[in-house]
């Protein structure tokens, strides 16, 4: 794992001294921000904080990653973000039932190869049909996945009741069932998955998704390969999807069930990466703490001027006009989402005389 | 006498009925430069697109260095060392020039997807080695200042350049360029060529071009072929297609 974070953290152009500290100072703020994930939010944060916002708002900004590969630097629209997660929590779960030998991290992580297995045949229409047609196949996936975990008792392990209690999550002999303990397992996951996928989007992999998705046709003219590249991006796509859903069934719910990943779910990855920034890794981010926040944020802005005057679910409704408005603001105004617009006011504090 | 690196035999495309491309035929030798010329809808491009597999030709072959093929991939034209630019810009238009550069070695690439993920040293490597190929062709092509610029920010006449330098990244053997001086001034054109001239004595790519602009393709082609209306109507040095009375007519009819 840490030599998986140098090597993102040092680019691929080789090391000289005056290239260095433009990188070092590139580092630093993400730096910053990890070691007050890691150290900072377990010595001040309750369990309220780990519970309600910053786990689920760690797994969706995950899925919104996942996404975001697929659709942001891909360009392969999909709808089926829910289903790669529902397949990644049922994979891990079915892997620590019958292999209990694994290690945690092993079976998220083939968990996560599972689901991008799954989400690669999910996304072998993508090689002849796009655009609307081709979230139409996987809005199909998303339907026919979610209905097969339900369906078929093997998957939950022939329990009675459709959502089945996780099996408590033990790693090297700690258990891992307090809420900072299930944070830090979330945010050591992301922190890993996340390095990788910005190495990935920076490689040629990233410049073979980039290609397809601003020109096809050019890009298999110049000879890039479009239909694997397409296919590795629903491979990257899926296990990404596929560990977020793992962490939200095993580190968030406690339990394992195919509703919690239904479309709504799948359409909530979709407004993360369009709100934060479709082709930004920081956009995943940004993106999933306004989806996470803004209700809770909603709420109790609802419950100080009103005082309970507004029900609980005219509160959604609002929620959802909000989120509405929001959507089509951003296609219009902003379709780069927040990162862009936060990347342009930092360069505007940065050089105050170019404005 | 060199021996042709391209040769079209009787190759014909239509669509939906409308003859495109006639029984075509014409050779051009390693080294050469060679211009398509002909009105609007002559069936120029058309050409291109079968050279490098964008089209599929009805009837005839085409021959590309010894070997013959009636249908090729575009994928594998470009790794048999095609190299093309289009007439539309086609760039990865969010990307930055070194990124555009860089994706027309793609081709050339011997890693895979997990190599790119945890960045394994065989990775890093290439990387370098793209990195550098590159960065020749940036400088060659004096795109240096724009190294770094999304290519949807630069002005047209320096997208066609930066086109050029994706095609020529990949040390192509044949180069096809559509119409790469459109809708450029005469400095912009002069440029060009220059460029275009460099790439086929320096670098040795056979170039086969479309140009609309006569006074650049006397400057510049060694060998001319004209068509119309899928035909062709003229093949040979320049100074001896200008005078052939039949150009002249498809010149002078299809002025409006």
């Amino acid at each position: 794992m840490s030599s998986i974070g140098s090597d993102a953290a040092s680019d691929f152009i080789a090391a000289t001294p005056d290239a260095l500290w433009p990188r070092v100072r590139r580092a630093l703020p993400i730096a910053a921000l990890l070691a007050a994930a890691f150290v900072g939010a377990p010595a001040v944060g309750d369990d309220y904080w780990f519970n309600a916002i910053l786990i689920p708002f760690l797994i969706m900004a995950l899925a919104g990653l996942g996404l975001n590969l697929l659709m942001g630097y891909a360009g392969q629209a999909s709808l089926g973000t829910g289903a790669f997660m529902a397949t990644g929590a049922y994979a891990t779960y079915n892997l620590m039932l019958r292999l209990p030998e694994l290690p945690l991290p092993a079976s998220l992580a083939l968990g996560g190869v599972i689901a991008g297995a799954v989400a690669v045949v999910v996304g072998l229409p993508s090689l002849r049909i796009k655009g609307f047609y081709l979230i139409a196949t996987t809005l199909a996936a998303q339907f026919l996945l979610e209905w097969t975990f339900n369906q078929y008792g093997w998957f939950s392990n022939y329990s009675t009741s459709s959502s089945i209690s996780a099996p408590r999550l033990v790693f090297l002999g700690y258990d891992l069932s307090s809420p900072v303990a299930r944070y830090l397992l979330t945010l050591t996951t992301a922190t890993v998955v996340t390095l990788v996928a910005a190495r990935l989007v920076r490689s040629q992999t990233g410049r073979i998704w980039t290609a397809i998705r601003d020109m096809d046709t050019a890009a298999a003219v110049i000879g890039v390969p479009v239909a694997r590249g397409k296919l590795t991006a629903f491979f990257a796509g899926g296990f990404i999807c596929g560990v977020a859903g793992a962490l939200w069934a095993f580190a968030y719910l406690g339990t394992v069930d195919a509703r919690s990943f239904d479309l709504d779910r799948s359409f909530q990855a979709m407004f993360i990466i369009i709100i934060g920034g479709m082709g930004s890794i920081a956009g995943s981010f940004i993106g999933a703490a306004f989806v996470v926040l803004l209700p809770i944020l909603l709420s109790r802005v609802a419950g100080a001027a009103f005082g309970g005057a507004v029900d609980a679910g005219q509160l959604e409704n609002l929620q959802n006009v909000v989120f509405g408005a929001l959507i089509i603001v951003f296609l219009i105004k902003e379709p780069q989402g927040l990162a862009a617009l936060l990347a342009r006011l930092g360069r505007r504090l940065s050089s105050p005389s170019r404005r | 006498m060199t021996r042709p690196l391209l040769e079209l035999r009787d190759v014909s495309l239509s669509f939906k009925g409308v003859k495109a491309l006639n029984a075509l035929s014409f050779a051009v030798d390693q080294g050469e430069i060679c211009a398509l010329i002909g009105p609007n809808g002559a069936g120029k491009s058309s050409l291109l697109n079968i050279i490098n597999g964008v089209y599929r030709a009805q009837a005839g072959e085409v021959v590309f260095a010894g070997e013959p093929f009636r249908r090729i991939r575009p994928g594998e034209a470009a790794r048999r060392g095609i190299g093309r630019t289009f007439q539309h810009n086609a760039l990865f238009s969010r990307l930055s020039v070194t990124d555009n550069v860089l994706a027309g070695l793609i081709r050339h690439s011997r890693t895979r997807f997990v190599e790119h993920a945890f960045g394994l040293p065989r990775d890093r490597a290439e990387e370098r080695d793209f990195q550098t190929r590159a960065e020749e062709v940036i400088e060659h092509l004096e795109l240096s200042p724009f190294r770094d610029s999304v290519v949807s920010t630069l002005s047209y006449g320096v997208q066609k350049r930066v086109d050029l330098a994706r095609a020529l990244v990949g040390r192509p053997s044949l180069l096809l360029l559509d119409e790469p001086m459109a809708g450029m001034n005469q400095d912009e054109k002069r440029e060009m060529s220059r460029f275009i001239r460099e790439a086929n004595e320096r670098l040795g790519a056979t170039v086969v071009l479309i140009e609309h602009d006569i006074g650049v393709v006397m400057n510049l082609a060694r060998h001319v072929v004209v068509l119309d209306y899928g035909r062709k109507i003229g093949d040979g040095a320049p100074e001896v297609v200008r005078k052939n009375p039949e150009v002249i007519a498809a010149y002078l009819g299809a002025v409006h």
